[in-house]
C-alpha cells in the first residue's frame, strides 16, 4: 500500500472513532462536527453526480479540435466570453469548476482560459448572483463582477505566461 | 439545484438517442473520474465539518462586527479564505451582518474570498494543478479580493480619500 494511502485511512479512522465516541459520551462538539460533515456530504453528493455525469458526456462529444479552436491559442477574446458564458451557467463553485476546467485543458483549451474559467465559475455564476443580489443590492453585486472579471482575466493571461516559460504540465490521468 | 438535474437529464437522454454505446462510455467516464477523486472529497469534507465547527456564523458575525473597518476587512478575507459555504448559506448571513451594520467593504472581502479562495479546497485543487500553481492561484484570487473590497468601499462611501 502507498504511503498516502495508509495516512488517509490513519486520519479518516481516527476522525470515525472520534464522531462514535462522542455519539456515545455525547459529547456536543464531536455531535457538532458529525452534523456539518453530514449536510456538506448531502450538498456535494446533489452537485456532483450532475456535474461529473457532464463531464463524461463532455469527454465523449466534444471534438479536440473544437474546444483547440475555440478556446484554444488562436481563440482571442471570443474565447473568454465563451468561457465567461459556460462558467456562468453551471452550478456549483469551485468544487464542480476544477474537474470541468481540468477537462477543458485536456482538450486544448489554453491555459489562460481555464483559469478565467475558474475565476468566473466562483464569482460569476448567474443563478447565485442573482440571489446575492436580492440580499446584497445590485450596487453591490455589479461592483463585484464589473471589477472582478476584468482582474480575473488579466492575471489568468499573466500566470499563463510565467507558466508556459516554465513549461507547465498538468498532471495525467485525473 | 433542480434546473440543473433537469438539464443534466436531458442531455443525457438526446445522447443516449443519438448514440447508446457514446453514452455508456461517457458514464463510465464520470464514475472513473469520480471515483479518483472521491478520496479527495472527503479529506475536504473532514476539514469543513471541523472549520465550520470553529467558525460558526456567532463567531464571523463577532469578529466582523466588532473591530474598525480595516482590520475587519482583514479578519473578513481570512475567515472567507479559509472557511467554505455555499452561497445560499454565505448570502443571507452576509444580508443579516449588513443590516447589523457591518461596512459593504468587508462583506464585499469576505464573500469573495468565500467563493475564490479555498484553503480547505487546497487537497482537491492540487490534484487537478498542482501545488505551485494552487498556491499561485488562491494568492492571486486573496489579492483580487482585497481589491474588489477596496474599491467597494470608495464606491460606497466608506473609505473617505
Amino acid at each position: 500500500m502507498k504511503r498516502n494511502v495508509k495516512i488517509r485511512i490513519a486520519y479518516v479512522s481516527i476522525y470515525v472513532l472520534f464522531l462514535v465516541v462522542s455519539f456515545v459520551l455525547g459529547y456536543n462538539p464531536g455531535k457538532e462536527i458529525a452534523f456539518n460533515f453530514i449536510s456538506f456530504l448531502i450538498y456535494m453528493l446533489k452537485i456532483l453526480p450532475c456535474a461529473f455525469i457532464l463531464i463524461g458526456l463532455f469527454e465523449v462529444w466534444v471534438k479536440k479540435e473544437s474546444i483547440e479552436k475555440h478556446l484554444g491559442e488562436e481563440s482571442g477574446i471570443k474565447g473568454y466570453v465563451w468561457v465567461i458564458l459556460l462558467a456562468g451557467t453551471i452550478a456549483g463553485g469551485l468544487l464542480v469548476a476544477f474537474p470541468i476546467a481540468y477537462s477543458l485543458y485536456n482538450k486544448g483549451a489554453k491555459l489562460s482560459i481555464v483559469f478565467s474559467y475558474i475565476g468566473a465559475a466562483a464569482i460569476c455564476r448567474v443563478p447565485m448572483t442573482l440571489y446575492e443580489a436580492s440580499f446584497m443590492g445590485v450596487k453591490f453585486t455589479m461592483i463585484r463582477l464589473l471589477i472582478s472579471l476584468p482582474l480575473v482575466i488579466i492575471t489568468s493571461i499573466l500566470l499563463e505566461d510565467y507558466l508556459t516559460k516554465r513549461n507547465y504540465k498538468m498532471a495525467e490521468g485525473k | 439545484m433542480y434546473y440543473t438535474y433537469a438539464i443534466t437529464g436531458l442531455i443525457l437522454l438526446i445522447s443516449f438517442i443519438i448514440n447508446k454505446r457514446r453514452t455508456i462510455k461517457a458514464i463510465k467516464i464520470s464514475f472513473i473520474k469520480f471515483k479518483k477523486i472521491f478520496p479527495t472529497f472527503i479529506t475536504m469534507l473532514i476539514l469543513v465539518s471541523i472549520i465550520l465547527f470553529l467558525f460558526p456564523d456567532e463567531v464571523i458575525l463577532d469578529y466582523l462586527g466588532n473591530s474598525s473597518k480595516f482590520i475587519s476587512v482583514l479578519l473578513a478575507s481570512f475567515i472567507g479564505s479559509i472557511t467554505l459555504m455555499p452561497g445560499f448559506v454565505a448570502f443571507p448571513l452576509s444580508g443579516i451582518l449588513l443590516t447589523k451594520g457591518v461596512p459593504y467593504m468587508v462583506l464585499s472581502a469576505f464573500t469573495t474570498t468565500l467563493m475564490m479562495v479555498g484553503i480547505i479546497t487546497f487537497s482537491l485543487e492540487k490534484e487537478y494543478f498542482g501545488v505551485k500553481v494552487t498556491v499561485i492561484r488562491n494568492t492571486i484570487s486573496f489579492f483580487i479580493a482585497l481589491t474588489i473590497a477596496v474599491i467597494t468601499g470608495i464606491l460606497f462611501g466608506e473609505i473617505f480619500l
